[in-house]
């Protein structure tokens, strides 16, 4: 009785412990970043693009890496999305079950794949094309790097409605794809949603698979040609510098990407409850 | 004698190796109830899915024979699955709403089939829930999730739903056994009520229901169609052996 009453109080406290250390290093992680990057934080930052040069300049603003990062991401987003939904539905309701598997062994694959080799993909197939690094070569790169990560989170979701909904839906007389799209797709939507966040959410972040494919500039693009900074890059030129002030500047833009991501975060959340409505449990 | 509506000639359905229904030939009357009867695993629901060839949906099934709707083989190469399915609606065991409004569930099929117009619509959506004696209970909250209904307003809803593409015949898989006894005795009154116009075929293993609701009664065992007949003389005098085991108890 004792030993059993022993047992289960350590690994309760084990279980307790591992907790803590999952939430603390998430707060310890803001706290870092936010405390280090004060002193740079203000409104300029976030207004104006750097003057100096990025990579030494102590003043002006990341502007440019914030719209760049919101560009990139948003772009990839928007093309992973109406590539990842249609083949997330495809594997469910029309693919033969070995080349659904084969399908999604290869996503799972593809999602491992480190970004930055996405990014020196990206690299040969600009070459190859006469492409300079540009916003759309980073648009490119990240879309490879959300789509398996999109695709497989719909496909697991979509893989949890049920096919009595389904049925009904075929016993009125309707086609594939007016199940899927009526049906399947409405009953999945918050799943849907969270996968776009997920990939979204990783692109943001990323810097590896921008490094090569849409280089670095001081300046706002003007067009889908034109080379686009990012913040994830902004923070490591920053960070590389051997001035404690533009070091600080890193951080602050740290900072900025981990509001950014969390606004993302909490948004979606609000709107998946929205549309969580209408869904069957 | 009764009219038939739908003729089933021959039919038998593997999944797999496993033989799920056996050369079945037996006529469905027009305007009637029929009542499918037998035990678990006998092959009820098997064969009521094989009636709109909603059977296609599982994998690996392999049918032979003949389901002759009207007198068109329903699985001829050809005939257009979709307009089969509308022609014979289905109400579920558990009741399954769409994701959606109670008034979209009602209107999707209507939309499905090409109705675009917001009073027709309008108009079929109540009229279908008059029919299935909800919309005294919904009038009031037609945007609201479906899955708010309780569950025999859910299945109430999914017969309304069922009526709104006007099909000829209903086909009910057990639609009462996941109920409450007051809400299954709504669902066997429409039953009764809408024979009138739509011929019913009614899967249970409530014998007592079938008595209540059936003019004509299948008994199948095993995947093996043993009798068929009036529901009066299947249920009360029946011929074969085996049925006489299974209405005793004896079998199940």
């Amino acid at each position: 009785m004792d030993r059993r009453k022993l047992e289960e109080n350590i690994f309760k406290g084990m279980m307790i412990a591992s907790t803590l250390i999952v939430v603390g290093s998430l707060l310890s992680v803001f706290i870092v970043v936010i405390l280090k990057g004060a002193p740079a934080l203000s409104i300029s930052m976030l207004t104006q693009i750097p003057k100096g040069g990025y990579y030494l300049g102590k003043e002006g603003g990341i502007l440019n890496a914030i719209v760049g990062s919101l560009y990139l991401a948003g772009g990839a987003t928007t093309i992973s999305f109406l590539i990842s939904l249609p083949t997330a539905l495809y594997l469910h309701e029309y693919a033969g079950r070995r080349l659904a598997t084969l399908a999604r062994q290869s996503l799972d694959v593809l999602w491992s794949v480190p970004s930055i080799i996405y990014g020196a993909f990206g690299f040969t197939v600009m070459i190859y094309l006469g492409m300079r690094a540009s916003l759309l070569g980073g648009i490119m790169a990240l879309t490879l790097l959300e789509i398996p990560i999109m695709t497989r989170v719909m496909d697991e979701v979509i893989n949890t409605v049920p096919l009595r909904l389904r049925e009904a839906s075929y016993a009125l007389g309707a086609t594939k794809l007016e199940t899927a799209w009526n049906v399947v797709a409405r009953q999945a939507l918050p799943g849907i949603l969270t996968a776009v966040l997920l990939a979204s959410g990783r692109a943001i972040g990323d810097a590896a698979s921008l490094l090569f494919t849409a280089g670095y500039t001081d300046n706002i693009p003007s067009s889908l040609f034109d080379p686009v900074a990012s913040l994830p890059l902004a923070l490591f030129f920053q960070l590389g510098t051997p001035f404690p002030e533009v070091q600080q500047r890193a951080y602050a833009s740290g900072a900025i990407l981990l509001v950014i991501v969390l606004s993302l975060s909490i948004a979606s959340r609000l709107l998946i409850k929205r549309f969580t409505k209408y869904v069957i449990r | 004698m009764f009219k038939p509506h739908v003729s089933i000639e021959k039919l038998n359905v593997y999944y797999g190796e496993h033989h799920v229904l056996k050369d079945i030939t037996v006529d469905i009357p027009e305007r009637r109830i029929t009542a499918i009867i037998g035990p678990s695993g006998c092959g009820k629901t098997t064969f009521l899915r094989s009636l709109n060839s909603l059977i296609d949906l599982v994998d690996e099934v392999r049918l032979s024979g003949k389901v002759l709707v009207d007198g068109v083989n329903i699985y001829d190469n050809g005939v257009d699955v979709t307009s089969i399915r509308k022609r014979m609606g289905l109400i579920a065991q558990m009741p399954n709403p769409l994701p959606m409004s109670i008034y979209d569930n009602v209107a999707y099929g209507p939309r499905i089939h090409g109705v675009k117009d917001r009073k027709e619509l309008d108009q079929i959506v109540e009229q279908c829930l008059r029919a299935s004696s909800l919309w005294g209970e919904v009038e009031g909250r037609l945007r609201e999730p479906a899955s708010k209904l309780s569950m025999g307003q859910q299945q109430r809803l999914c017969l309304a739903r069922a009526l709104a593409v006007e099909p000829e015949v209903l086909l009910c898989d057990e639609p009462t056994s996941a109920l409450d006894p007051i809400s299954a005795r709504h669902i066997e009154e429409q039953l009764i009520t809408l024979k009138k116009d739509y011929t019913i075929v009614f899967v249970t293993h409530i014998l007592r229901q079938a008595r209540r609701l059936a003019d004509y009664a299948v008994f199948l065992y095993l995947g093996e169609l043993v009798e068929h007949g009036p529901a009066g003389e299947v249920l009360a005098n029946p011929k074969e052996p085996r049925t006489q085991a299974y209405l005793k108890g004896e079998i199940s």
